[in-house]
């Protein structure tokens, strides 16, 4: 009877954060703020479901695969929402009159004039870095 | 294949890693199983050779139990903040792209720094600086100078966190000095 509460409350807030980042997607206004909806709500989404799971389990080898489960999901979601948020920046994605400061601009702009871009390189903007080669 | 030999004890934590994720894929941890999943690992990582992860040679665990505790903790806050900020403000937010300067210039810190500040709500690596160390992030809801300096300490005081629980004597020492100072 308890568990059957703790496993009802855990899912529903699991499932209120997927609701936060259905509605973060919808209300919120450019890319990268969708961006934080979209991949980071569910790091502790997924942990309150996968905490359900194991309550609702009573086996404790079913743990350590849990635990699997959420420290994969830690190590990748902040890669891909890295990846994604790099380039919508690169490619300008991103709605410059919703920024209150942008410190990675001025860098951008004094490394673009001394490595002015290269004539051999078409359909650059002349802004992108060397792609992280340095 | 022109490849640097790497000893076994560089490899141990991958290959423990890796048994311990053999023994939870099968959901048994009896010795013949880790025995066989040591063997694999073995195999695994001698095959499919990556570049070893250059470990810092520290590793404390009476840091790391209130450094999970923290991070706990301001998951749920900013989850909860995000949720709110999406409800409310919606399409009225105000973001910032802001520089933070790390202390650290070990990779596998600022990966773990990086790492820990993009899995909590409301913030997002958007550019490493690897000569400088400096993350450039994007957050939501920054609304003014102050807003800014806020994120920059609390991703300092993140950065700190983690270097008392696994960063380089080096570093080490370069924090208490400047806890010291203050």
């Amino acid at each position: 009877m308890v568990n059957d509460v703790v496993v009802s409350v855990l899912l529903i807030g699991g499932a209120l954060m997927s609701l936060a980042a259905g509605i973060g997607l919808v209300r919120f206004p450019d890319l990268l703020s969708r961006m934080h909806a979209a991949t980071k709500p569910q790091v502790l989404g997924l942990l309150l479901l996968l905490l359900a799971l194991a309550v609702e389990n009573e086996n404790w080898l079913l743990v350590p695969v849990l635990v699997l489960c959420w420290v994969f999901q830690l190590l990748t979601s902040p890669v891909s929402a890295h990846m994604v948020g790099r380039a919508g920046y690169r490619t300008r994605h991103l709605r410059r009159d919703l920024l209150t400061l942008d410190e990675l601009d001025d860098v951008v702009a004094r490394a673009a004039e001394s490595h002015p871009p290269r004539p051999d390189r078409t359909g650059g903007t002349g802004r992108e870095d060397d792609g992280g080669r340095a | 294949m022109n490849r640097r030999h790497i000893p076994l004890v560089t490899e141990l934590p991958l290959v423990i890693w890796l048994v311990l994720v053999w023994g939870a894929l099968w959901q048994d941890f009896s010795p013949g199983t880790l025995l066989f999943g040591a063997v694999i690992a073995y195999v695994v990582v001698n095959f499919f050779y990556l570049p070893p992860v250059e470990l810092t040679g520290r590793f404390n665990v009476l840091w790391l139990v209130p450094f999970l505790g923290r991070f706990l903790f301001q998951l749920v806050t900013a989850s909860v903040e995000v949720f709110w900020l999406a409800v409310t403000r919606g399409p009225r937010l105000r973001n910032a792209v802001v520089a933070v300067a790390l202390r650290s210039h070990s990779d596998f810190l600022v990966t773990a720094t990086g790492h820990a500040i993009s899995l909590i709500p409301g913030s997002l690596v958007l550019e490493v600086d690897r000569s400088t160390s400096t993350l450039y992030l994007h957050c939501l809801n920054v609304r003014s100078a102050e807003d800014a300096e806020a994120v920059r300490r609390d991703v300092r005081a993140t950065e700190a966190w983690l270097i008392r629980v696994m960063g380089s004597a080096r570093d080490l020492a370069a924090l208490r000095a400047e806890e010291a100072r203050r």
